[in-house]
């Protein structure tokens, strides 16, 4: 394989990133914090953070607490709004030079359709992703993305407005994750986010109090990363032709290439960037070795490279 | 704000903390009082977030030059317990200079620095860049106990009066910094105050500025993820300058300095009681620390 063949470009169903290693979403600031610690034109894309419709204070102090090997958290999605974000962040995110997806969050199926249809116009959005992780106030579910008849709905709607590619982030820590996937992509989503973070506890012994000011929060960071790969494997069994992005756990380019292997098409680092500002790109120069350690020209052709042992079941998909 | 891989220059223990210094050229040009770092975690532990440290000391002139000092208290936890056991030549991974620092009085020359424990690194250091621009510096020092009081005779040097006070008397009087707050101001004839402490005492000493009408800059704690702005959880609410309402703003990029007149003291430490605090309220309230 010569050298000038090899590219690490990727193409997720029509938005084409320079890279497959992504900054997960609220973990890439409002387009100024980065600066100076890492050149986001060599990141392959950035999620901006979940946007809502009326701006929203947050969740109360302290957001975040260390658990072994990840963090537990709760931002409350502090956001300052759709009309603030269109107006500000959103051409500084782009303008910072990283393919922008934006990350879009909700109660309600209204709510989902008037920030889809707000950013309908704009240019600088290079896909949209949905945030499925929320409560869903309509029908007084927990996690709304975990019930497939709101799944379907709110995805297709989003899919119907947007005239960008739509990745669907369902949430972690959910039964049947294939069913699910399924359901989003016959909805009409491009592809998919694999997984939002799981909801997570931390307990602070020593008070007898939970260790964050909302009491609940969502687990990140390293300790995922079999959750995420066992996620991918699955789903990418089941439909090997949607474009799948791995989030959770993925910090090194050995993660990345795991999750390349497992079937994914591109990464997010999420909590890894935020230890690591410079990640996504140390991620993305590993992705490039192990290519050329293998000689392979694409990261699309580590897709499908895992050695599975001979089960017809699970070669037929691979 | 820099990215440096640093050599410790030294390391060293002085009472119940460890006091490190760095080689960090172009972060020590940059440090201002009152900001702070964002030093890595090592590879292969089950800790993965940066700490974050106050600059205690940031040398731009003389032997020392391109140095800076920060301080670690060891109890605090597995990644502080680490970096106090790094050894001199070792490298850490810093970003700095982080956050906005404390900014000097133009006109009013009396200023009052009040700490608690750890805080008071980040407050000689203001005190030096206040002593070089002839101003009047005066300290109040509380601690736990004596050896939390963090280099008292350094805080005698820096300042025309010192009055230190211990949770045990075991230094100085027995009591809060707030005991003595009111005769020290007095004293100093105070007309600037600036702070590093705990959450609950911030809010004492912003109550006491505010009746005293003395206007003051605090330095807060608050668990942070990233300290460079990213992941939105140091945050405290801060009232708007116009209109009503507050915004939670980011300690680590929006502070950690803060007029203490503006942030909403009472809706932030339902939030914030620290660890060590709630801790010391179980153990008073037998239990229920409300």
């Amino acid at each position: 394989m010569p050298a000038k063949d090899r590219t690490l470009a990727v193409d997720l169903g029509g938005v084409t990133l320079p890279t497959p290693a992504m900054i997960a979403a609220g973990c890439a600031g409002g387009g100024r914090e980065l600066a100076g610690l890492v050149d986001l034109h060599r990141v392959g894309g950035l999620v901006s953070r979940t946007i809502t419709v009326h701006p929203r204070p947050g969740a109360s102090t302290p957001r975040i607490a260390e658990s072994p090997s990840g963090v537990v958290w709760n931002t409350g999605l502090q956001n300052a709004g759709i009309d603030a974000f269109v107006a500000d962040e959103l051409p500084r995110l782009a303008r910072a030079g990283a393919p922008t997806f934006v990350s879009i969050g909700g109660g309600t199926l209204e709510e989902y359709v008037r920030l889809t249809s707000a950013l309908q116009a704009r240019p600088e959005v290079a896909a949209i992703e949905v945030y499925l992780s929320g409560r869903d106030e309509t029908m007084d579910h927990e996690i709304l993305g975990a019930h497939v008849e709101r799944l379907v709905e709110i995805v297709g709607a989003v899919a119907r407005t947007s005239l960008v590619p739509v990745f669907a982030k369902l949430p972690g820590g959910v039964a049947d994750v294939v069913t699910l996937a399924r359901s989003a992509v016959r909805a009409g989503a491009t592809g998919l986010t694999l997984s939002g973070s799981p909801p997570a506890l931390a307990v602070e012994l020593g008070t007898l109090r939970p260790a964050l000011g909302d009491v609940t929060g969502w687990l990140s960071g390293p300790a995922l990363k079999p959750l995420t790969l066992r996620t991918i494997f699955e789903v990418s069994v089941a439909m090997p032709h949607v474009p799948l992005i791995a989030s959770g756990g993925i910090r090194t380019g050995s993660d990345a290439v795991e999750c390349l292997l497992a079937g994914a098409w591109a990464v997010q680092i999420g909590t890894g960037s935020l230890v690591d500002p410079a990640a996504p790109v140390e991620v993305a120069r590993g992705i490039a070795a192990s290519l050329k350690a293998l000689g392979l020209r694409a990261p699309g052709d580590l897709r499908g490279r895992l050695r599975l042992p001979a089960v017809p079941d699970r070669a037929a998909g691979a | 704000m820099k990215r440096a891989r640093a050599e410790i220059l030294s390391t060293r223990k002085l009472g119940a903390y460890q006091s490190i210094t760095l080689v960090a050229p172009e972060i020590a040009d940059r440090a201002r009082p009152g900001q702070f770092l964002a030093i890595s975690m090592p590879a292969g532990r089950d800790f993965v977030l940066r700490r974050h440290f106050s600059i205690h000391q940031a040398s731009r002139r003389g032997g020392w030059a391109g140095t800076l000092e920060f301080v670690v208290d060891p109890s605090s936890g597995p990644g502080t317990g680490w970096l106090s056991g790094v050894a001199a030549h070792e490298f850490l991974d810093v970003i700095g200079p982080l956050g906005k620092g404390f900014s000097f009085p133009k006109r009013l020359t009396n200023c009052m620095l009040v700490a608690e424990g750890r805080g008071a690194a980040e407050l000689y250091f203001l005190a030096q860049e206040l002593v070089a621009r002839h101003k009047r510096v005066d300290m109040v020092i509380g601690a736990p106990t004596m050896e939390a009081v963090f280099k008292p005779i350094e805080a005698k040097r820096l300042s025309q009066t010192v009055a230190v006070v211990t949770a045990d008397g075991s230094l100085g009087e027995k009591g809060s910094v707030l005991d003595v707050l009111p005769e020290a101001v007095a004293r100093a004839g105070t007309e600037v105050l600036y702070a590093a402490a705990a959450p609950r005492t911030l809010r004492d000493v912003a109550e006491f500025c505010a009746v005293q009408r003395i206007p003051a800059q605090v330095a807060v704690e608050e668990r942070m993820g990233c300290g460079f702005g990213l992941c939105a959880t140091c945050v405290v609410p801060v009232a708007r300058k116009e209109g009503g309402g507050f915004d939670n703003l980011r300690a680590c990029v929006e502070g950690p300095v803060f007029n203490p007149a503006r942030v909403l003291w009472d809706r932030w430490i339902a939030d914030a009681a620290t660890f060590r605090e709630l801790r010391q309220a179980v153990a008073t309230e037998d239990g229920d620390a409300g």
